[in-house]
């Protein structure tokens, strides 16, 4: 009989959900699997729906309603309607701060899909001790937090003792590099942010883009390097096509982390910078809702940041669904 | 001959690039330790130093047992307890998720698929303007709880995701075959497919715990209170309380938050990356 061999050891909870060993076996049971998938969804659903549905939801009503400082102690928030998108849109300081984190972030997306894209290219052709040389450094930089990066590199490009004024001082001789300020012009500030971030992000891109490039047939190279193809032939007729919708994947997982970027804008400014001239939109919906009180008018930002960046999420969601189906 | 002789011209000159891009990736990181172990007043000199000349560990010792107005271990404490909390309940959830999306047919899965790739993209530095709210309606600004719930309900979209592509890589014929050797529909799924997922799951651990290491908005935003830091946001006090005078110290702060992490990192990248690799391809 089937049932002798019933492991004993299944826990009582198992038993109580079992079935019974008389029922047809393999077949997806429908009755049990119409409630079992709700109920094993139901934690995590439940969990997200309060930290993350419940919020966003709040976040589309404060969006309009009056909610500054009056209102955190007690006041009732009135409603206003779309005064705070109109509020909001009519400022320059957001379109200027829309603009630097648009400029910002095509400028760090752009670089770091093209060294990361060389970099993997690179990998492919090296031989196995330098690969692994290679790739542990790369791993080393990906593995970073976010915040120590960037003080690291904070440190780095300090005034006085940073090691990038030192090496361009003393080891290439530009005097001018002497007490050279990186973080107090915005440009400059910027210009550093962007380091700060392609260093940490060619990694992901070089190892995502290197898994690609490892599946493409090398007998289709071969051939067409006997047919007379050269490099950037076989590249851009066999590789690109091959390993294309993995470098628009990448590409936009970069456009929209770069668009939230946080963390390193916001540590930059403690070590220096001026924070009016360098603020990302993440940096700014934080100064003005968290450290500015006026939650109304964050949220008006915070949602018309959502849609910036939702541009880019569709496009994501949407060649994920399609290689899933 | 001279194809195979400018082959190996070519080798040698991707090898030094290969150097070059080396010596970029781990600098910055061999530049935090250096300091970190250099007496202050050796760093406060104008000269290129690229070697220390004396090593030292009173920069940790500063860090570590300095009670001061910043101390680090119950920051440490705070960390440990907010990521080791996270991870736990993430594993469990997105187990059960992934299980239900992987192995059943039910009416609005796709609905859950979607929500899943969707909520993963709403950009938490926009949410905290009302998650700040909420949280305070609810009492729980300054505790421990906020931050656990808040990165658990932010790392699950992903962790269900990754997790899905690994059950679903497991073949349920052999959980079919288990059952024809008698086990229960529960008994061959823990002792068939679940050993197999052992990967999928550190993998998913892993992410977790790194996120909820490194999170600095959310820390910075729920907890004020200083006894309750998380270690970025401790570093951040401890940059501010130094001022840039004392490099050394914030380099050896910094060490600290970083060593865990990356050690976790590299020490299971060979089986995430194998296992994301076996977990992506369906059976």
């Amino acid at each position: 009989m089937v049932q002798t061999q019933v492991p004993t050891a299944a826990s009582p909870a198992a038993t109580a959900v079992a079935a019974p060993p008389d029922r047809r076996v393999g077949a997806r049971d429908r009755r049990r699997a119409s409630v079992l998938p709700y109920a094993l969804l139901a934690p995590a659903t439940i969990v997200v729906l309060a930290i993350i549905g419940w919020p966003l939801l709040q976040l589309v009503i404060l969006s309009f309603q009056e909610f500054g400082r009056a209102q955190v102690f007690g006041r009732p928030a009135e409603w206003v309607g779309l005064d705070n998108y109109a509020r909001v849109l009519a400022d320059p300081v957001f379109w200027e701060v829309l603009g630097r984190t648009a400029g910002f972030a095509a400028v760090c997306v752009a670089i770091t899909m093209v060294v990361g894209t060389l970099v993997a290219l690179l990998l492919q052709r090296l031989p196995a001790p330098f690969r692994i040389l290679l790739s542990v450094g790369l791993l080393l930089a990906w593995s970073m937090p976010a915040l120590t990066t960037t003080i690291v590199w904070g440190w780095m490009f300090d005034t006085e003792y940073g090691v990038v004024n030192q090496v361009l001082r003393d080891g290439l001789g530009l005097a001018q590099f002497d007490r050279h300020s990186w973080l107090i012009d915005p440009m400059s500030f910027l210009g550093v942010a962007v380091v700060i971030i392609v260093w940490g992000a060619i990694p992901f891109v070089a190892f995502t883009v290197f898994a690609g490039l490892t599946q493409v047939p090398g007998e289709q190279l071969e051939a067409a390097a006997l047919d007379g193809a050269g490099p950037v032939q076989r590249f851009l007729a066999i590789v690109l096509p091959q390993v294309a919708p993995i470098l628009v994947i990448a590409t936009i997982l970069q456009i929209i982390w770069d668009l939230r970027v946080f963390t390193q804008i916001f540590a930059l400014q403690d070590i220096g910078g001026i924070r009016a001239e360098t603020s990302t939109l993440g940096v700014y919906i934080y100064q003005t809702a968290i450290a500015g009180g006026e939650f109304g008018e964050g949220g008006a930002l915070a949602i018309i940041t959502m849609l910036v960046i939702s541009v880019a999420s569709i496009a994501l969601v949407r060649r994920m669904l399609r290689s899933d189906a | 001959m001279i194809g195979s002789r400018s082959y190996r011209g070519m080798t040698v000159l991707w090898c030094a690039v290969a150097v070059v891009i080396f010596v970029c990736s781990v600098f910055p990181v061999y530049w935090m330790v250096k300091t970190s172990l250099q007496p202050n007043s050796e760093v406060r000199t104008p000269e290129l130093q690229l070697w220390p000349e004396t090593l030292t560990l009173r920069n940790y010792e500063t860090v570590l047992l300095d009670p001061g107005r910043t101390p680090f271990l119950p920051a440490l404490g705070t960390s440990l307890v907010v990521t080791l909390s996270t991870v736990l309940i993430a594993a469990v959830l997105a187990f059960l998720a992934a299980v239900a999306i992987s192995r059943f047919r039910f009416r609005s899965r796709t609905g859950f698929i979607v929500a899943i790739l969707v909520i993963q993209m709403l950009p938490l530095e926009a949410m905290m303007v009302s998650l700040y709210r909420v949280l305070d309606g609810w009492q729980l600004l300054n505790t421990i709880l906020a931050l656990v719930l808040v990165y658990a309900a932010t790392v699950l979209p992903f962790t269900i995701w990754t997790l899905r592509g690994f059950v679903d890589g497991v073949p349920i014929e052999l959980e079919e075959a288990a059952m024809i050797d008698g086990c229960s529909r529960l008994g061959a799924f823990f002792r068939v497919t679940f050993p197999l997922l052992a990967p999928g799951l550190i993998a998913t651990g892993v992410f977790a715990f790194i996120q909820a290491w490194n999170e600095f908005l959310v820390a910075l935003v729920v907890n004020t209170r200083p006894d309750l830091m998380t270690l970025p946001v401790w570093l951040r006090t401890f940059l501010a309380l130094n001022g840039t005078t004392n490099w050394a110290a914030i380099m050896a702060g910094s060490t600290l938050m970083a060593v865990p992490v990356v050690v976790f990192f590299l020490l299971v990248q060979g089986r995430m990356a194998s296992g994301l690799v076996s977990g992506a391809v369906k059976g």
